[in-house]
């Protein structure tokens, strides 16, 4: 199960938090900062995955935004990497060629996306289309309420 | 102007006028807004370019305070119309980092909100601004409940969602039947949500795991992926948490195999496709829960052998997507009970793994193999130069990981391979490499050499590869390998040494391990080096000099060339050469460091007046026998340091041994060693940083013994004496029973150097050096520490050793230690006292003596402080092949200068070292005091004098 997802930009800026387990907000603060220095301190030859604690680490950067995972040691952390890649092609259907300014004064939407993903830490849907759908009607809905 | 501005750019100025229009538009609306309405609140947009638009924190702080007041503002008022704003506003602010708890209850009213947009923003912030706070979680779980009985099923997806996030244990309990009922929905959508809810709801409170099962079984028979997923995930954890529960389910394999060969052979469907695997996070979940059923049962582990295989052969592998697959597959196949062909098949999916070009299967494929390296060595062997091509990988964790595969993968067989292609690693490895790469390969070349010529050369290039990064006990280790090793090994080591110390002779400050060891062997075997006729003396000579004169050379690497050099001193053959040691070592008589002049000191009165003595006492040293288990019984910690014997503190106590206690650097020096002693008797601290370890008092004091019995001067009496203290406060258990009367002996000895010393008045033991001048400043020193009585400072000095900060104890433990010494001496002849605790007056000493197969151990425990101690309690705890009996102790309280004594019957049911571990407890004026301590060295076996 997938403890957290952090996106951060390569100044370090926060740009998306996810928790799926329960911390008081100064952990989550504290676990922030320290992996966004570890991460951003490492090479680019480096390998995507850290031991990091009782997780595993597994980030990947999409040009100028870092997309961090940690998942249990039992989690397969290539099929990380492919959750955090689905999710990227997920904004990037949504938004259109997603860049981080879409993700920065979109953030809600961004959050509305990885909610149709993953439920408690844990895939929900595989299909894309099915995302897009559901991202799609739940935002008719609101329209219609901004007519009325 | 304007014209020829529009000529040269008129796209910019076209722009800059609809700007123009745009603001005018905007500002003159906000102004007709403000008129006619309230003042709307700014845009999220607005404010996040506010925000970024800010140049400094300072100023950024600044329009983040504005807003915040703003909120609270409305938060006051209740103005549920821009309610939502205000809360995404906030969400924006928190994910900066500044506090907005105070929005959690308004996130409440949102979801309670009948619109679907309240209720997304609302849902949204619970789920990134609520802890686990008891009141806050009470109301939403009401909103939540409201929400998964809505008939919209985006207003359910959200509840679920967001119960899936933050369910607390409470949550979990209230919703647990809500949940229950939607994963019997007919809305797929909405069936899945449920099913990782309760998956979530389980993992927060195993207990509710009953009342979903029913609905669970039915999840796999679904078409829709979404619904497979969620159920297997939910499958799994319901089997991690239960073992009834994973027996129950044993009988889907047949359906998960189905699954997965559909999914295999199917042909290709877009909707699930990633880059020609068909979902390959179904495929994964599948082949996790088909490893936990197939665990340790090889009926399972038979109906999934096949599709495993099939997997594994049939996984297209030029992407990640593929190798993700194959990798779940690989640990599948590892965990249950697979076919042989199974297992080689999966290693060498590993194999190929490591020479992917993608680091990340890399990485994985190394972390994998040294999971299954136990379990299958000879086909992970097959793949061994592919490991050692991952030591010169560019990634640090790779490289990490592959050093660790390599030493696991190291045997008799491959040794000299291995060795040769971890040497070239440890060469250029990072700092953080060195010294564990360092203590490694000395492990492996003791335990799988084949020859000591081999196991030398490999130690050598250890130290010159390693540098300052090797730890201390790989030092000591090769002194006692070269000690070890016949005559004319130790001439070629000799030889080489002193061909890589010349190799080194600007760079010695990075390779004083090294050094250590290469003038440790020189002037062990000086003579042996010297006879190959290679080096000339005044070579040799010149060398130290060099070397001590350095200022690049630490004060540990001087101790022991101090030392190499007054041993070389004996055995060369020009009286030219040796006046220029003589010379070298005298000018070390005024050294600032205290302990090199006093070896200066020592050593010089080595070629005045006790020459004669000095080829006796710098003889070689005896080879030494292991007397404990060697490191591959991995006995934990405290052996292995116990294990690292230091000759040259061996060394020293010969030497010293001539000032013995009666000088004050020699007393100054006692303190130090008892307490590298005293720390390795606390469970081995490893911070021998000068390089002093530790003497094993077996292995020491015998040869000395012998060494002494040559020159029956005082002089080797008080070394003697030194020894056995030594060895008396440290495990005079390990010494044999012999060596104690020789200790009774030693104690008058040193009554009387000590007395003469402290009334200066050099008596006819004494060693005649309180009359050298340089060493006026150390007397006084040391007579301003002893005030006592003669016979009580004697006495004082056990006592010293045991706990350096008390020199100076009151004189009743001096007496008291001395009743006990004499007691020893006189009565438990074949007895061991060990000393487990010293402290604030309280003296706990263990007698232990071989009797009838078991080992009887007395503990006294004896008051020499001024108030009583009450609620004495000892209690003791040995390795579990003992078996420990205690008998009643004789009191629990202990008035000043009174006893309590306890005895113990240990029994060992396996061939073991004995170590017990202490605690006492006891109260002192009222305040409760608990000392633990490890004791070891009790008699193994009947001691060969009975």
């Amino acid at each position: 199960m997938m403890q957290f997802m952090l996106l951060f930009s390569r100044q370090g800026k926060l740009r998306l938090q996810k928790w799926y387990v329960a911390h008081p907000d100064k952990v989550k603060k504290k676990i922030t900062r320290e992996l966004i220095t570890t991460i951003l301190s490492r090479k680019p030859k480096m390998c995507s995955f850290l031991e990091w604690k009782d997780c595993k680490i597994v980030y990947k950067r999409y040009a100028s935004l870092y997309f961090c995972c940690a998942i249990e040691q039992n989690d397969n952390e290539l099929l990380t990497l492919e959750i955090i890649h689905r999710y990227v092609e997920l904004l990037d259907k949504y938004f259109g060629s997603v860049c981080e300014l879409d993700i920065i004064f979109n953030f809600e939407k961004a959050y509305f996306i990885l909610d149709e993903l993953l439920v408690g830490g844990e895939i929900q849907e595989t299909s894309k289309k099915n995302v897009l759908k559901a991202i799609a009607a739940q935002d008719v809905l609101q329209e219609r309420e901004l007519d009325t | 102007m304007n014209a020829s501005d529009h000529g040269f750019n008129p796209a910019f100025n076209m722009a800059t006028i609809r700007q123009a229009i745009n603001d005018t538009i905007e500002r003159d609306f906000g102004a007709l807004l403000k008129t006619v309405r309230i003042p709307t609140p700014t845009r999220l947009r607005d404010l996040i370019r506010q925000i970024r638009a800010a140049r400094t924190a300072a100023e950024e702080r600044a329009v983040v305070n504005r807003e915040c007041a703003y909120i609270r503002g409305t938060f006051r008022e209740e103005d549920s119309v821009w309610r939502c704003r205000n809360i995404a506003k906030l969400l924006y602010i928190h994910m900066l980092g500044y506090p907005a708890h105070f929005g959690q209850l308004e996130c409440l009213k949102l979801t309670a909100s009948p619109r679907f947009t309240d209720k997304r923003i609302g849902y949204l912030g619970a789920m990134l601004l609520l802890d686990e706070r008891q009141d806050v979680h009470l109301l939403i779980t009401n909103c939540l409940k409201n929400d998964l009985n809505s008939t919209t099923q985006f207003v359910v997806g959200l509840a679920l969602c967001t119960l899936g996030a933050i369910a607390s244990p409470e949550m979990a309990r209230d919703l647990a039947g809500e949940v229950e009922k939607l994963m019997r929905s007919p809305n797929a959508y909405i069936r899945k949500k449920a099913a990782l809810c309760a998956f979530r709801i389980i993992k927060r409170v195993p207990e509710l795991m009953e009342i979903f099962l029913p609905a669970t079984r039915s999840l796999l028979n679904e078409k829709n992926h979404g619904i497979l997923i969620a159920g297997v995930t939910l499958i799994t954890e319901m089997c991690e948490k239960s073992q009834d529960t994973l027996n129950h389910f044993k009988k889907i394999v047949p359906n998960l195999v189905r699954i997965l060969k559909n999914l295999i052979l199917a042909g290709y469907s877009p909707e699930h496709d990633v880059s020609g695997v068909s979902d390959p996070f179904l495929q994964v979940k599948i082949l996790r829960l088909l490893r936990i059923l197939g665990h340790n049962d090889p009926d399972a582990s038979e109906a999934m052998n096949d599709i495993l295989a099939q997997v594994a052969t049939n996984t297209e592998t030029s992407k990640n997507v593929g190798n993700t697959i194959l990798y779940e597959t690989v640990l599948s196949i590892m965990d249950i009970k697979s076919e042989g062909g199974l297992r080689v098949l999966a290693v060498n999916i590993l194999g190929r793994f490591l020479l992917n070009s993608d680091k990340n299967i890399r990485y994985v494929a190394l972390n994998t193999l040294l999971r299954t390296v136990h379990a299958d060595i000879s086909a992970v062997q097959r793949h061994r130069s592919t490991i050692l091509e991952c030591l010169k990988d560019p990634d640090v964790s790779i490289r990490r990981r592959a050093m660790e595969l390599s030493f696991a993968l190291i045997n008799s067989q491959n040794i000299r391979a291995m060795s040769k292609e971890l040497l070239i690693f440890l060469e250029k490895a990072d700092a953080e490499f060195k010294a564990q790469c360092s203590s490694r390969m000395v492990h492996v070349a003791e335990r799988y050499a084949t020859s000591i010529r081999w196991r030398l050369d490999t130690l050598l290039s250890v130290l010159i590869a390693a540098g300052n990064y090797v730890r201390d006990d790989v030092v000591s280790s090769t002194i006692q390998l070269i000690l070890n090793s016949p005559p004319e090994e130790q001439a070629y080591i000799g030889l080489r040494l002193w061909d890589s110390l010349h190799n080194i002779t600007n760079s010695f400050e990075d390779k004083q391990p090294l050094l250590q060891v290469a003038v440790w062997t020189i002037g062990e075997y000086g003579d042996l080096v010297l006879s190959s006729e290679r080096i000339e003396e005044s070579e040799l000579v010149e060398l130290y000099q060099k070397l001590l004169w350095s200022t690049s050379v630490s004060t540990a690497s001087k101790q022991y060339t101090l030392v190499s050099l007054a041993k070389l001193s004996t055995r060369i053959n020009s009286k030219e050469e040796e006046a220029r040691a003589k010379q070298i070592i005298e000018a070390f008589g005024t050294h600032l460091h205290i302990d090199l002049q006093q070896r200066g000191v020592e050593f010089s009165q080595l070629f005045r007046d006790y020459s004669h003595l000095r080829p006796a006492l710098l003889e070689k040293m005896p080879k030494i026998q292991k007397s404990l288990p060697n490191g591959n019984d991995s006995n934990g910690i405290f052996d292995e340091h116990s294990n690292s014997i230091d000759l040259i503190e061996g060394d020293e106590l010969e030497s010293s041994g001539l000032m013995s206690l009666s000088g004050g650097g020699g007393s100054l020096k006692v303190g130090s060693d008892s307490n590298a002693l005293l720390d390795l008797l606390g469970g081995g601290s490893d911070d021998p940083a000068d390089g002093l370890g530790l003497v094993s008092p077996t292995n020491s004091i015998i040869p000395t013994a012998t060494t002494n019995g040559k020159t029956p001067i005082p002089s080797s009496s008080n070394n003697q004496d030194l020894l056995d203290l030594l060895g008396g406060l440290d495990m005079p258990a390990s010494t044999p029973p012999a060596a104690i009367p020789p200790l009774g002996g030693g104690i008058g000895l040193d009554l009387n150097s000590l007395n003469d010393n402290s009334i200066k008045a050099p008596g006819p033991q004494t060693t005649g050096v309180t009359s050298s001048s340089s060493f006026g400043g150390l007397d006084n020193l040391l007579n301003s520490n002893v005030t006592l009585p003669a016979t009580t400072a004697a006495t004082t000095i056990p006592t010293g050793l045991a706990s350096p900060t008390s020199l100076i104890n009151s004189s009743s433990t001096a007496n008291s230690l001395f009743n006990d010494f004499s007691s020893i001496n006189n009565n438990e002849e074949h007895a061991k006292t060990l000393t487990a605790l010293d402290k604030n007056g309280l003296l706990v000493q263990l007698v232990a003596k071989n009797s009838g197969g078991c080992l009887q151990i007395v503990m006294t425990a004896v008051n020499n402080s001024l108030i009583t101690l009450e609620q004495y309690l000892f209690q003791a705890a040995v390795p579990r092949s003992f078996t420990l009996q205690m008998l009643s102790p004789s009191g629990s309280t202990l008035a000043p200068g009174g006893t309590i004594t306890q005895e113990m019957r240990v029994s060992s049911t396996a061939k073991a070292t004995l170590r017990m571990r202490l605690r006492i407890s006891y109260q002192c004026d009222g305040n409760p005091i608990l000392e633990q301590t490890e004791v070891s060295g009790f008699p193994e076996e009947p001691t060969p004098l009975e």
